[in-house]
């Protein structure tokens, strides 16, 4: 694996940096895995399009150096949709929030992975809304805390990979900012499957998702990814109970259903020879 | 080579886009743009383009956005409901610059309304829709032959000023059937975005150069690496909250319009030369407004038509021409007078206005607005 500081000066905008998230927060090191995946890949750098909606976690699209479009909030992957229908040879990259992906964009989400459009769609999950200042979101646990749900919240959590893997994407995994080489994997592999991918990245934000629930400091929380995250072997074996507070790490699903745009590719070649021998004749 | 053919005003608008270069749509069905997003879907595999049918008009705009971005001619249709979702988008195509048609094609009330019933509501929206100060195209079609021309003009004004253009359509125009002449491809220019042309890393893609009014365009994937945001930004594309440059752009954007008045904005006069009444309509309305005055000339009534084809930016400047010689205006629009507070403003009271408004989802009739010429002629006798 590269060092941090090639990954930096190679796929940064260093003369951007330093970025605007706060200290302990994971969204730049999820960044940086999203980069070394990239580098394993060995993606020519003009062919990759970075696309964010709006968020703390969307910002990283200005400092990746590539192609990047940071857009509205929740409209990424409509986007990112528009871009690899225009030009199929383009590798798409969406990176998102829980609020982004799954809140005002879930509609999106789940249409883009029913397509099985060809995107790459990485969720920087932070489990409450950051750039707003810690208002809960889709993925905040029952009965813990956020700004608007100062008595608790009531609202049950989206699981984003079982969300997006029943509405039809071909592959789901889920890394964390403390899972180094787990992480950088399956965005590699989501990057490489064909179809729709989605990769849920638990980010922590010691700033408002810690500090509303008491979960310590930046490092306390690196820690308690540590701690939890677990592999699909493991928890093949964990009892229900046993479960409860633990999560998989790595791939979740895949199949290998074909992506939109080589399905409508088909469509293409078939009418426009029709059309050019009608033409003809 | 030229051909006859006979058309609905909804196809004359793919036609004419097809005509343009458009080669991506996105959208979402709604009465009564619907056969435009049918037309598409049949044609633009045929000529290796893509049509996609989104989750939602606001999705809609985001994919045309993205097509633009990656290079391609790109447009969206929707009515009503439909346009109210796609204001977030327009704003972030004016401010980002990225080249794009919306087709509007008004139908009747707020709300769902009544949905295939004919309206000119949305003249307002398309000007203010979407949130903060921008500046705006729309242009207006009156009839079958109108809306394949001006389908290829709102192409080209949207690449030369790289701006979100709203192709303002209404039912009656939509679901015309008319017969039309589908000119010669060497009769009618068609415009392409400004291209950059550089490669690797654009530190200054949004560098304007000197003479030019906009940026100069790298379609991702072309080999040039940059920043698009919908934030405020600064030359190199990054957000800033720098006051000086948000003044800046904001001026610019501005001012690619407002300098450009005379490119973008055009009317129809019609029997204006020597009229002392004039019958200010836009879109579908001309065609009763047209019979009207006919009628009041064969009186010998001197009446005229004034249309705002370019109806953002207004032609005030062509409407004050023609003031001094006017003793009244009636302005006919199917809306509550819209239209009606823009000439208010631009004659400043110096001119009697009567005003004919239907949001009930009729049509104005010829012999109303003949009505108001026949009495406001009797005024000017007495
Ligand atoms: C249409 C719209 N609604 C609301 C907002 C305000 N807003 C900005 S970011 C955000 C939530 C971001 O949460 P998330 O996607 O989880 O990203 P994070 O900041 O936590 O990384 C909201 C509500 C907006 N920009 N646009
Ligand atoms: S608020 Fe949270 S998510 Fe946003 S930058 Fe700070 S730590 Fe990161």
């Amino acid at each position: 694996m590269k060092k941090c500081s090639d990954l930096v000066f190679r796929y940064m905008r260093v003369d951007h940096l330093p970025q605007i998230w706060c200290p302990g927060c994971g969204n730049g090191i999820l960044m940086r895995y999203v980069a070394a995946a990239i580098d394993d890949l060995k993606l020519e750098r003009e062919k990759v399009v970075i696309v964010s909606g709006i968020g703390c976690s969307s910002r990283a699209a200005g400092y990746l150096d590539f192609n990047t479009i940071h857009t509205t909030h929740g409209r990424a992957i409509p986007f990112a949709t528009g871009i690899k229908l225009a030009r199929p040879e383009l590798e798409v990259i969406v990176i998102t929030g829980d609020g982004d992906c799954t809140a005002i964009g879930g509609n999106h989400l789940i249409h883009a992975a029913r397509r099985n459009m060809e995107l790459t769609v990485i969720v920087f999950n932070n489990n409450i809304y950051g750039m707003t200042g810690g208002q809960y979101s889709p993925t905040t646990p029952t009965g813990e805390y956020g700004t608007t749900a100062p008595y608790g919240n009531i609202d049950r959590q989206f699981d984003i990979p079982l969300l997006a893997a029943a509405a039809g994407a071909s592959y789901t995994a889920r890394g964390s900012a403390y899972h180094t080489q787990q992480t950088i994997k399956v965005i590699r592999d989501g990057i490489a499957n064909p179809g729709f991918s989605l990769i849920d990245c638990l980010s922590p934000c010691p700033t408002y998702y810690g500090r509303k629930n008491k979960k310590g400091s930046a490092v306390d929380m690196m820690k308690y990814q540590r701690d939890h995250g677990i592999t699909q072997t493991q928890w093949d074996k964990l009892s229900e109970e046993e479960r409860k507070d633990k999560f998989i790490i790595g791939q979740l699903t895949k199949n290998d259903y074909p992506g939109y745009t080589a399905i409508y590719r088909q469509i293409i070649e078939k009418k426009r020879e029709n059309t050019e021998n009608k033409d003809r004749k | 080579m030229s051909r006859s053919v006979l058309m609905q005003g909804n196809e004359a608008c793919v036609e004419g886009a097809l005509a343009a270069g458009m080669r991506f749509f996105a959208g979402y069905p709604i009465t009564p743009s619907t056969e435009i997003a049918e037309a598409c879907a049949v044609r633009l595999p045929q000529v290796g383009g893509v049509f996609i049918q989104m989750e939602d008009e606001i999705a809609g705009l985001a994919a045309v956005i993205g097509a633009s971005v990656a290079g391609k001619k790109a447009m969206t249709a929707t009515s009503g409901p439909g346009f109210s979702l796609k204001q977030e988008n327009i704003g972030y195509a004016s401010l980002a610059e990225i080249p794009c048609v919306i087709v509007d094609v008004q139908r009747c009330g707020p709300s769902t309304g009544m949905p295939t019933s004919p309206a000119q509501g949305d003249l307002m929206q398309a000007r203010w829709g979407t949130h903060g100060d921008h500046p705006v195209i729309a242009v207006s079609p009156s009839g079958v032959q109108e809306v394949y021309s001006l389908a290829i003009r709102c192409f080209n004004l949207s690449e030369k000023y790289r701006t979100p253009v709203i192709f303002l359509m209404d039912e009656i125009v939509g679901h015309m059937r008319e017969g039309i002449v589908i000119p010669d491809p060497d009769s009618y220019e068609v415009i392409n975005r400004p291209l950059s042309g550089v490669s690797g890393i654009n530190k200054t893609c949004f560098h304007v150069d000197p003479g030019e009014w906009v940026p100069r365009m790298a379609p991702f994937g072309d080999g040039e690496r940059y920043n698009i945001t919908g934030l405020i930004h600064d030359e190199s594309g990054f957000p800033t909250n720098d006051h000086d440059t948000a003044r800046k752009l904001m001026e610019r954007l501005f001012q690619k319009i407002s300098c450009n008045y005379d490119d973008i904005v055009q009317v129809e006069n019609d029997m204006m030369e020597d009229a002392e009444i004039a019958v200010v309509c836009f879109g579908g309305t001309a065609r009763a407004a047209k019979e009207a005055i006919r009628e009041a000339r064969s009186h010998g009534i001197r009446a005229g038509m004034f249309r705002p084809v370019t109806v953002w930016p207004f032609p005030e400047k062509e409407l004050r021409g023609w003031i001094p010689q006017l003793k009244k205006i009636i302005m006919a629009e199917h809306n509550a007078g819209q239209m009606l507070r823009e000439v208010q403003r631009v004659t400043e009271g110096r001119l009697p206005i009567s005003f004919i408004g239907k949001i009930d989802g009729t049509l104005i009739r010829p012999d109303e607005i003949l009505q108001k010429i026949n009495e406001a002629n009797n005024e000017k006798m007495q």
